[in-house]
């Protein structure tokens, strides 16, 4: 059995202007020990996917779908039952260390309350947890630094902390969500490396959201493609970098700056601006930005599959692949249909 | 070559902070930009590269005599920008002008994408047409790939890729002849940094624009500038045409900084992960280490390096270079220190 199984997730949000589509039907299945990159540009649905598995989405959101982690639907649970899943058997680090500490407790207070909650520990074990736990996330001198606040901390030893501190309970599933977008590339590639490390060294899995594809190329198994909200395609890290099959997944990589080619031309940019989340497009969501588009390509593409479960959403055939889906399943939501 | 129309000579920013209660006061000096020169000529793009608290966001605002400098010169055109008084500096102003990093925040969201653009003309032509000034915004919007019809929108309307192309309007809109951008791109996904970069080099070649770029990423920098100077703690530490600094960086922070770059290449990027030699954290500015800044962090280090400050010098092609050791270190991209790069990569840069 997978650790967790997504089925037909979406998640809307009631505005003044309408109802906003953010994810649009996502299945995927996450075993355990593995570790899987969802990639996409901001508005893409990536962060608000993982927010509605945490039953986090804010007020005016709404999710349908099913999420079954270890066999449990997360989507029916209390908020009781949440807790005592959350923090503990599935952790997450957000974007903004800084934001995500509470500046009026040092990191002491914060860190062995996790402890002391889950696990029913006295402050003295949970604090040589917590100090236990900052020495393997190497922030030296743990036992001195431990009483000291967060503003006292640079933004790469305040990541290390929120790591440290989701890794306490030993969860099975760790969330990060653009857990190095904030730092200088210096500090990234020394978190990366950190979550690399942890990846190897434990069995939890991971979930890693980013919209930058170069920071996970060496840590993850595999990789989803998100756009407006959808699955567009997913596969191993292999199959994404060096067979990519969906235009969109060309153009991300094509874009990314690289130090290894000369730069005597211009940069590969997608052209065009994400499709607004009120209104999406019939047909393929990415049509208008792709430079290959068609007039089929304003009916829904079908999903490929290969047999190594490389999958694509687009009119194009995946090499290999078989259409596991036409315009009937998961196809895109528009607003008459979803408001129905 | 022709006479620079930027020079910056020794300039310096020191701020003074106060700690300790009423009685125990101190006052502490915080050097965030410390002695740097450069020239600057017309068309030609000079990037600046560091990290954060390097110092390259407060040296762009000396520049524009945003932030007082305690030393040095500025000298734009031939004149002395930090002797001029503040209606001549405004007058400047035409010509020298600046992007912000965060698209969204450095507009106001009370005003619509027409009156940001059009703003610097009324401030510095209040005469001008109503007419004329409308014409002359729709140009602009149309030039940096805004569609005059959205002149009526305000900035939550329009993504962040959308919000950076109104502040490079507005930037344009008086003809500057030296546009800084700082970080433009880092607050915006990697495909639309694509967009905004390759704007930017058109533009300038276009309008011919001295143009300084600021930006953290060395990856980013390498596809706009024609020299690069990287920066550590308020110094220069080196100095360099792009093609030499990318095939042979001088500096060993040069080199941690380009090694920092994700490799967009899952079998490669496993290779060097175990490379790493940039470790801890920045020194606090406070207190910042004797000798060469850099020498708590550098895997090179030898004895001289703690206790005399490395001089900015000049070495054989032109590249000038702030380390003890330049001559003697190779630190090539290729060279063995980075035996994880494999063959493949540098077939690729086009090395032996």
């Amino acid at each position: 059995m997978a650790l967790l199984e997504v089925k037909g997730l979406r998640v809307s949000f009631a505005t003044r202007e309408g109802e906003v589509h953010a994810v649009n039907g996502i299945d995927f299945c996450l075993e355990e020990g593995e570790t899987l990159a969802i990639v996409g540009e901001s508005g893409s649905g990536k962060s608000q996917l993982v927010m509605a598995l945490m039953g986090l989405l804010a007020g005016n959101g709404s999710a349908s779908g099913t999420a079954r982690f270890k066999g449990q639907d997360l989507m029916r649970m209390s908020d009781k039952e949440l807790n005592r899943v959350r923090g503990k058997e599935i952790a997450m680090i957000f974007q903004d260390p800084m934001t995500s500490l509470n500046p009026f407790l040092t990191i002491e207070q914060q860190m062995s309350e996790v402890v002391m909650h889950h696990q029913g520990l006295p402050r003295q074990r949970a604090r040589e947890q917590a100090v236990e736990m900052l020495r393997a996330v190497r922030i030296p001198d743990p036992e001195e630094r431990i009483r000291q606040y967060p503003h006292e901390y640079s933004g790469g030893m305040r990541q290390r902390v929120m790591i440290a501190m989701s890794l306490l309970c030993e969860p099975d599933l760790l969330i990060a969500d653009e857990p190095t977008t904030a730092l200088d590339v210096t500090v990234q590639s020394q978190i990366t490396r950190l979550i690399g490390e942890l990846r190897e060294k434990t069995r939890m899995a991971i979930i890693l959201i980013t919209h930058d594809l170069a920071v996970v190329a060496g840590i993850c198994d595999r990789i989803i493609v998100m756009y407006a909200g959808q699955m567009v395609e997913s596969g191993t890290v292999e199959d994404i970098f060096y067979r990519p099959h969906h235009p969109y997944t060309r153009g991300l990589l094509a874009s990314v700056p690289r130090l290894d080619v000369d730069s005597g031309n211009a940069l590969h940019a997608i052209p065009g601006n994400p499709p607004n989340l009120l209104a999406l497009p019939g047909g393929c969501c990415f049509r208008d930005r792709c430079t290959e588009a068609r007039a089929a390509c304003a009916r829904p593409p079908p999903m490929w599959q290969d047999a190594g479960g490389h999958m694509g959403r687009c009119v194009n055939e995946l090499p290999g692949g078989q259409v596991i889906s036409g315009a009937s399943a998961g196809h895109y939501a528009t607003p008459a249909e979803a408001g129905s | 070559m022709s006479e620079p129309v930027l020079r910056v000579q020794d300039l310096a920013v020191y701020f003074s902070s106060q700690t300790g209660g009423l009685l125990r006061r101190q006052e502490r000096e915080l050097k965030a930009v410390d002695g740097i020169s450069f020239d600057l000529h017309s068309g030609e793009t000079l990037g600046i590269v560091g990290e954060s608290g390097s110092g390259k966001s407060t040296l762009a605002r000396a520049i524009l005599g945003l932030i007082p400098p305690s030393r040095g010169r500025v000298m734009w055109m031939g004149e002395d920008l930090t002797r001029l008084e503040p209606e001549q500096l405004r007058q400047k102003r035409k010509e020298l002008q600046i992007v912000f990093q965060d698209p969204i925040a450095s507009l106001n969201p009370r005003m619509t994408a027409g009156a940001i653009i059009a703003e610097p003309l009324w401030t510095f032509y209040p005469q001008m047409e109503d007419l004329q000034v409308e014409e002359r915004t729709r140009g602009m919007m149309k030039m940096v790939g805004l569609l005059p019809n959205q002149i009526n929108r305000y900035p939550h309307e329009f993504s962040g890729g959308q919000c950076q192309r109104i502040g490079i309007a507005r930037s344009l809109v008086l003809n500057p002849k030296l546009l800084i951008c700082d970080e433009p791109v880092s607050a915006l996904d990697v495909s639309i940094q694509a967009q905004i970069i390759n704007l930017l080099r058109d533009l300038q070649k276009k309008l011919g624009l001295a143009l300084i770029f600021i930006a953290h990423d060395l990856s980013i920098v390498r596809h706009i500038s024609d020299r690069v100077m990287v920066m550590y703690m308020g110094h220069s530490m080196e100095v360099a045409n792009k093609a030499d600094l990318y095939r042979r960086p001088l500096h060993p922070y040069s080199r941690a900084l380009m090694k920092s770059v994700p490799i967009p290449d899952p079998v490669q990027a496993r290779k060097v992960k175990q490379e790493s030699w940039l470790t801890g954290d920045m020194p606090s500015p406070f207190n910042p280490p004797r000798g060469c800044v850099f020498h708590s962090r550098c895997p090179y280090l030898v004895k001289r390096c703690q206790t005399d400050v490395p001089a900015l010098r000049r070495l054989g092609h032109g590249d000038w270079v702030a380390c003890h050791r330049a001559e003697e270190l190779d630190l090539s991209i290729d060279a063995p220190a980075a035996s994880a790069v494999d063959a493949s990569t540098t077939g690729k840069l086009g090395l032996i």
